[in-house]
């Protein structure tokens, strides 16, 4: 009863949509003439999408995966110095990682794109001290969209592992020293593994919606930096070709639920909510 | 940790050879690294900060400090494009916000307190939500939307915003529900309340602080979004989809005096949201 206005609301806001999408990738038509089924379902949508723009797939798929990676080993030092050592001061410390949240995307984007600007203030003294050479620079090249991914990530990877951490029971960390398993030995062996179900769940809130990211592609990098967010939102304005557009969604949110299929193979359904 | 110490040596036994440089680890590196990553962190936003107030030629924001001055913050309304989009971002954010909170708080109360049939979908709906690209969720709704011929514009903003904004409600308060104690609502019946009273008068006062977080999240989360209105927009236009419209032409300066100003008032009402919440711990 209290779930149903809501799960209305969801139903029809997100998972028709969804479903949608997927069955106007599969359809024939164009905006004049409508769109219409024929069987067996127009499956060539996907392979030309594939074919069509698997530079810009690949490359966003790499974006991803590195800027996750980057985002991991930034944020799991992190998300365990506070679990671990925050004391009374965890709130306050957590409270500083989301301080981003309270600066909106794009102005922090944009920020970052005034700083690493050629002639800026960090790069044009750098260059003016005779530190770098006149034409180096930053902004349109792959790592500036992956430096912008990263920076945009970190809360949201910091949270869960954060969650993950703080709940591992502090006598086990203990009964590995009596054991005489060293630092190394006590991380690698007891906290990692008892931390894996945060930094899978950090890793399905920072991947796949990296991979789909236009943003920062736009604001920090340049023409060879081209990622398939952009190839959809071109596809739906500029193009007008919807059943494109919808095939390169579907592919994405396909990604993201395989993901979130391991996820909860591995470690149970159950255990997503908690880090939801 | 010397009486740690102490008793170790007490009971005759090898000391573990790990507390030294566990100590200098924690003590040292982790600290400093997780104070470099806050450093980087605020970068930006000192840098938004402190470039509200530089002296911009042609009134765009430039690269480098021109000297500094308060005429961008006396002059916050007078770019008018960008002051509609400023009033149509707070509009859609406080009505997305108060409607996610009415459909999301009894959905948490379900989720937090029952067992029922649909609740592990219903998790992963959830939580497919909040994963979901923005391109995905953006370009699905558009779809949606073209078939149902609903012409696009603040309204279908406004019902995109509640879509994604609801389960970052939910989440919240669940959070907040889960750690109330559940003889609280039988103390309640046991006095002759009945449920709908127990709620409103015991249940309710008690979860407020939650229910206040996530609608402050929903609202952050819907004053912030560009990818998914950018899609269902139409030709109306938002705080963030102007900016990002301006990237090529060049920002005025009173972009960031508006950062400037949401970070601060975002700020002053997160920090009284968590002592209120502090004073009454669940």
């Amino acid at each position: 009863m209290l779930n149903l206005p809501n799960w209305a609301y969801l139903g029809f806001f997100f998972v028709i949509p969804l479903i949608s999408v997927l069955a106007l990738s599969v359809s024939r038509g164009n905006p004049e003439i409508g769109y219409s089924y024929t069987w067996p379902l127009h499956w060539g949508e996907f392979s030309d999408a594939i074919r069509t723009y698997h530079v810009q797939l690949v490359r966003s798929f790499w974006y991803g995966i590195a800027s996750t990676v980057f985002t991991l080993a930034i944020a799991y030092p992190v998300a365990y110095w506070i679990a671990f050592y925050g004391g009374r001061n965890k709130s306050t410390y957590l409270f500083l990682v989301l301080l981003p949240f309270f600066v909106s995307y794009i102005i922090r984007t944009l920020a970052w794109q005034f700083i690493l600007s050629d002639q800026g203030i960090v790069l044009g003294h750098l260059k003016d001290w005779g530190l770098l050479s006149q034409n180096f620079h930053i902004l349109s090249t792959s790592w500036a969209v992956i430096w912008g991914l990263t920076y945009n990530s970190i809360p949201f990877y910091v949270l869960p592992l954060y969650v993950a951490i703080e709940r591992i029971d502090r006598r086990v960390v203990r009964a590995a020293n009596d054991l005489y398993a060293n630092t190394t030995w006590t991380f690698l062996k007891v906290i990692l593994p008892l931390s894996v179900t945060g930094i899978f769940a950090g890793f399905l809130l920072t991947f796949v919606t990296n991979v789909g990211d236009y943003v920062n592609q736009q604001v920090l990098g340049g023409t060879g930096t081209y990622m398939i967010g952009s190839v959809i939102q071109d596809s739906f304005f500029t193009n007008q070709d919807y059943p494109m557009a919808s095939a390169l969604s579907s592919i994405l949110m396909l990604l993201l639920l395989v993901c979130i299929w391991l996820y909860a193979r591995t470690f149970g359904s159950e255990a997503i909510q908690d880090y939801a | 940790m010397s009486s740690a110490v102490a008793v170790e040596q007490a009971v005759d036994r090898p000391a573990p050879p790990t507390p030294k440089r566990r100590i200098r680890w924690s003590k040292f590196f982790l600290p400093a690294f997780f104070w470099a990553v806050i450093v980087w962190t605020v970068i930006p936003i000192v840098f938004m900060i402190i470039f509200s107030f530089n002296e911009a030629p042609n009134g765009r924001l430039a690269f480098n400090w021109f000297g500094a001055t308060s005429t961008w913050y006396t002059n916050v309304f007078a770019v008018s494009g960008l002051t509609v989009a400023l009033e149509h971002s707070l509009e859609i954010a406080l009505l997305s916000s108060l409607i996610s909170v009415i459909l999301g708080t009894p959905m948490a109360l379900a989720l937090a307190r029952y067992r029922f049939y649909g609740k592990s979908a219903t998790d992963i709906v959830i939580f497919t939500d909040i994963a979901a690209p923005s391109v995905v969720v953006g370009a699905s709704l558009l779809g949606f939307f073209l078939t149902l011929n609903l012409p696009r514009g603040l309204t279908t903003i406004l019902l995109a915003h509640i879509a994604f904004s609801v389960v970052f409600v939910v989440v919240v308060v669940r959070a907040r529900v889960s750690g109330l104690d559940r003889s609280l609502d039988r103390a309640a019946a046991d006095l002759g309340a009945t449920p709908w009273v127990a709620f409103w008068k015991v249940i309710f006062p008690l979860i407020l602080p939650g229910v206040v977080a996530g609608g402050l999240l929903a609202f952050s989360m819907s004053i912030d979004d560009l990818i998914i209105t950018s899609f269902v927009a139409g030709q109306s236009v938002t705080f963030p989809l102007w900016v990002y419209g301006a990237v090529k032409t060049g920002i005025p300066p009173q972009v960031f005096v508006m950062g400037t100003l949401i970070f601060v008032g975002g700020l002053i009402i997160a920090i009284t949201n968590s002592f209120v919440s502090r004073r009454n711990p669940t």
